[in-house]
């Protein structure tokens, strides 16, 4: 048992198990009234489905969460940087410390923002760090999510259910406080209002709409900042501003917290079949008449393919070493990687490098003969779509089961806001826990939970 | 607030009021059918009429109005929009569209009136256990005007629901009288055949007024006193004069918030002042058919005003 540990296990033991699966049942049913829910891509029924919540807390020490707040904010700060300097001048091409046509022949490169100074200079107002825990002081980021990161509500929700099922554990144990986020999301937004802002600046969350698989979350956000939850055929361009329709008129936008990909943004600029966004806005957003949170073309710094880049970018700007280390990351562009690659497949983890949500992945010691013969057609046929990485033997919390604790799995994804007054982490983050005995996949779509995550006060 | 938003509170309101409405009809429907079984596929019919799903039944179903067939069709057919399934799916819908502007009360008793609902429809609902169900509808539509009554800011979101609830309603509660209408025909009455019980109590039942309409006028069943009640009475809340008054107030309230008089507003003053400040008598003599016609199309083109002066849409 870890240090952090000790009060909460003395309260655990002194619990009645039948109890604590009583409330278990009743968090369940709180979700599903709350609508917590999420939709699956690609499910036959394509219906909402629960995150299984397990009521176990992970609980982190106050050094820990110190040391690793600060390489998360070196790293967010790294990212800021590099994504200035690759839609500017460059510099890091031009001192070959990142190969030139990994960004030019890339997808997620946006050659729109070549030049372009968002409002405030901040390019990933809201960015999540994965991490995952190897030994006690073992910790490494496993991917950077620098477009729009999703999870926050379910770290706040997490708490609150927490908060209602077992109140006499937060008058036992000092916590850090999750419940500021939105407070801070909403302030970090406003701090960085385009120069048309005149006065208080008005925020608003841009959803693709109720199918979306993280509408919850949309709808969640935007009701506790306070802010108007806008879907596409809700703003027009006029006058050089996007405006949204209220019952009233037309009323300008600030500051627009999107939840919609970049292609989908303007189909003037990007994607025509695009309905989700609004015609015109691109060009609003360059002549300084709106605040994009995060900036168009962000999708470059957390691309797969440059997170093995990682600690030599962090390293070009900050002049500093990484504080956490990256996972060790074979190209397989790179035909010697490749070769490795394809002789250890069985115990690899191979990614797509555009992917996102586990799918499309192997884990190869979990996968069998068959799925490793077909995987490797594919990574033979296209090999510049993947990288790969060791499997790490990553460290496991304990997790309420039917026949008590059991170890399972998980990862770590704090949230970072950034603003120009500065970075602002919320201590903790959103642990997604792999509810499968032995199961590294922590993902929703792939049956992932998620656990209330504790930052010990000091 | 968003005029999408304010749209979507105003069909939320509005699907919920037409489940209720709907069970109700049904219920009705169900007892007359149960008494009459001679008469049983006619009222069926006229339910279905009523409820503006007679043509969607019979292109599915053809001429065969049996009990199961129709309470199937009313309560859970996927294919039926107006589906008492459909009609919640849809307040549903609306509502977590709006969700930013619902207290978590409200919310919550809709998305478990919906929970609830699916489960109960699961399978066809069998004969014995419908007025279970159909009061289980109502219980939870119940539920969710509680938590709206109690947790709602009173602000103009809650004003759009409210229009919701009573244009729908007095669309439900003169389509009613736009089906039975030949059954309050003065004339009818006057040739000596006393209005049908077992009919006119169906018409108070799907209304949930039989009750307060003995209390009201006693043993006496007069096709005038009926249609009065249904009509004019302000004191019945599924009458036209009641739910005009309300959208009235409603609308008057948004025009003092909005400081700018919506021609809605207008519309609704009208609608009470010009068609329901006036004597039964009058109505009866001007021909009670025509009257209901026309409520029902002012009624729809306030609904398209509303829509208009508040930008629900492009």
């Amino acid at each position: 048992m870890r240090p952090p540990y000790r009060d909460f296990c003395d309260w655990f033991e002194a619990e009645d198990v039948a109890r604590i699966q009583r409330k278990a049942q009743q968090a369940e049913a709180f979700f599903r009234t709350t609508g917590i829910t999420f939709n699956v891509y690609g499910a036959d029924d394509a219906d909402e489905r629960l995150i299984p919540f397990d009521v176990v807390p992970r609980i982190i020490a106050a050094s820990e969460w110190r040391r690793l707040s600060r390489g998360i904010e070196q790293r967010v700060r790294a990212l800021n940087a590099f994504l200035h300097d690759i839609y500017h001048r460059q510099e890091i091409l031009r001192a070959g410390r990142v190969p030139v046509e990994l960004i030019a022949r890339n997808e997620a490169f946006l050659p729109m923002m070549m030049g372009m100074d968002p409002p405030g200079g901040v390019y990933t107002h809201i960015s999540g760090i994965d991490i995952v825990r190897t030994g006690a002081n073992e910790f490494y980021v496993l991917e950077d999510n620098a477009r729009t990161p999703s999870g926050v509500s379910y770290m706040l929700e997490n708490r609150e259910t927490m908060l209602q099922m077992f109140p006499e554990l937060f008058a036992k144990i000092d916590i850090c406080e999750v419940s500021d986020y939105p407070l801070n999301l909403l302030k970090s937004l406003a701090a960085c209002a385009p120069p048309a802002c005149g006065g208080t600046p008005t925020v608003a969350v841009l959803t693709p709409g109720i199918h979306n698989s993280a509408y919850f979350e949309h709808s969640f956000l935007a009701d506790q900042m306070g802010a108007e939850l806008v879907e596409g055929h809700d703003l027009r361009v006029g006058a050089g501003r996007v405006a949204m329709r209220t019952t009233r008129g037309y009323t300008p936008i600030d500051v627009l917290y999107r939840r919609v990909d970049d292609d989908f943004l303007d189909p003037l600029n990007f994607r025509p079949d695009s309905m989700l966004g609004v015609p015109g806005i691109w060009d609003v957003y360059r002549a300084g008449g709106i605040t994009i949170a995060n900036a168009p073309g962000t999708g470059i710094a957390d691309d797969k393919a440059l997170y093995s880049y990682m600690p030599d970018i962090i390293e070009f700007y900050t002049g500093e070493k990484a504080l956490l280390p990256n996972v060790p990351t074979w190209r397989c562009s790179d035909p010697e990687h490749l070769r490795e690659v394809l002789d250890k497949l069985p115990e690899l983890v191979v990614k797509e490098v555009h992917g996102s949500g586990g799918y499309g992945m192997l884990v190869g010691p979990a996968a069998s003969k068959k799925d490793i013969a077909a995987f490797r057609k594919k990574l033979e046929a296209n090999p510049g779509n993947y990288i790969a990485q060791p499997t790490l033997s990553l460290s496991t919390v304990p997790i309420f089961t039917k026949a008590g604790l059991a170890p399972r799995h998980v990862d770590l994804r704090p949230f970072v806001l950034m603003s120009p007054q500065g970075i602002r982490i919320t201590p903790g983050g959103l642990t997604r826990v792999a509810m499968t005995k032995g199961s590294l996949v922590v993902n929703s779509s792939q049956g992932g939970g998620t656990k209330d995550t504790w930052v010990l006060e000091d | 607030m968003l005029g999408k938003t304010a749209g979507s509170l105003f069909w939320m309101a509005r699907y919920l009021e037409r489940s209720e409405n709907n069970a109700r009809l049904i219920d009705a429907g169900f007892r007359i059918a149960l008494t009459r079984s001679s008469t049983a596929q006619a009222e069926w019919r006229s339910v279905l009429v009523t409820a503006g799903q007679d043509q969607l039944f019979r292109d599915a179903h053809g001429e065969d109005y049996s009990s199961s067939r129709v309470v199937d069709f009313m309560l859970r057919d996927p294919a039926n929009p107006s589906s008492i399934l459909s009609v919640v799916k849809h307040a549903r819908d609306n509502a977590r569209t709006a969700r930013t502007y619902l207290t978590r009360e409200v919310w919550e008793a809709v998305n478990t009136s919906w929970m609830t609902l699916c489960a109960d429809l699961k399978r066809q609902v069998r004969e014995d256990d419908l007025p279970d169900t159909l009061t289980a509808i109502r219980q939870q539509s119940a539920q969710v005007r509680g938590a709206f009554a109690g947790t709602m800011l009173r602000n103009d979101g809650y004003n759009f629901a409210r229009l919701g609830t009573f244009l729908e309603r007095a669309d439900n509660t003169a389509r009613i009288l736009d089906v039975k209408y030949y059954l309050l025909l003065p004339s009818v009455a006057h040739i000596g055949t006393s209005i049908d019980n077992v009919q006119w109590e169906t018409i108070l039942r799907s209304v949930s007024a039989h009750r307060a309409y003995r209390w009201l006028y006693g043993a006496e069943i007069s096709a005038l006193k009926i249609a009065e009640f249904l009509i004019l009475y302000r004191q019945l809340p599924r009458s036209l004069a009641f739910c005009c008054d309300k959208m009235n107030s409603n609308l008057g309230w948004l025009h003092r918030s909005y400081d700018e008089e919506p021609e809605a507003a207008r519309m609704a003053s009208s609608m009470c002042r010009d068609r329901l400040s006036r004597p039964i008598q009058a109505i009866f003599d001007a021909g009670l058919h025509e009257y209901i016609t026309e409520f029902l199309s002012a009624n729809a083109a306030l609904a398209r005003q509303i829509e208009r002066d508040f930008r629900f849409v492009e």
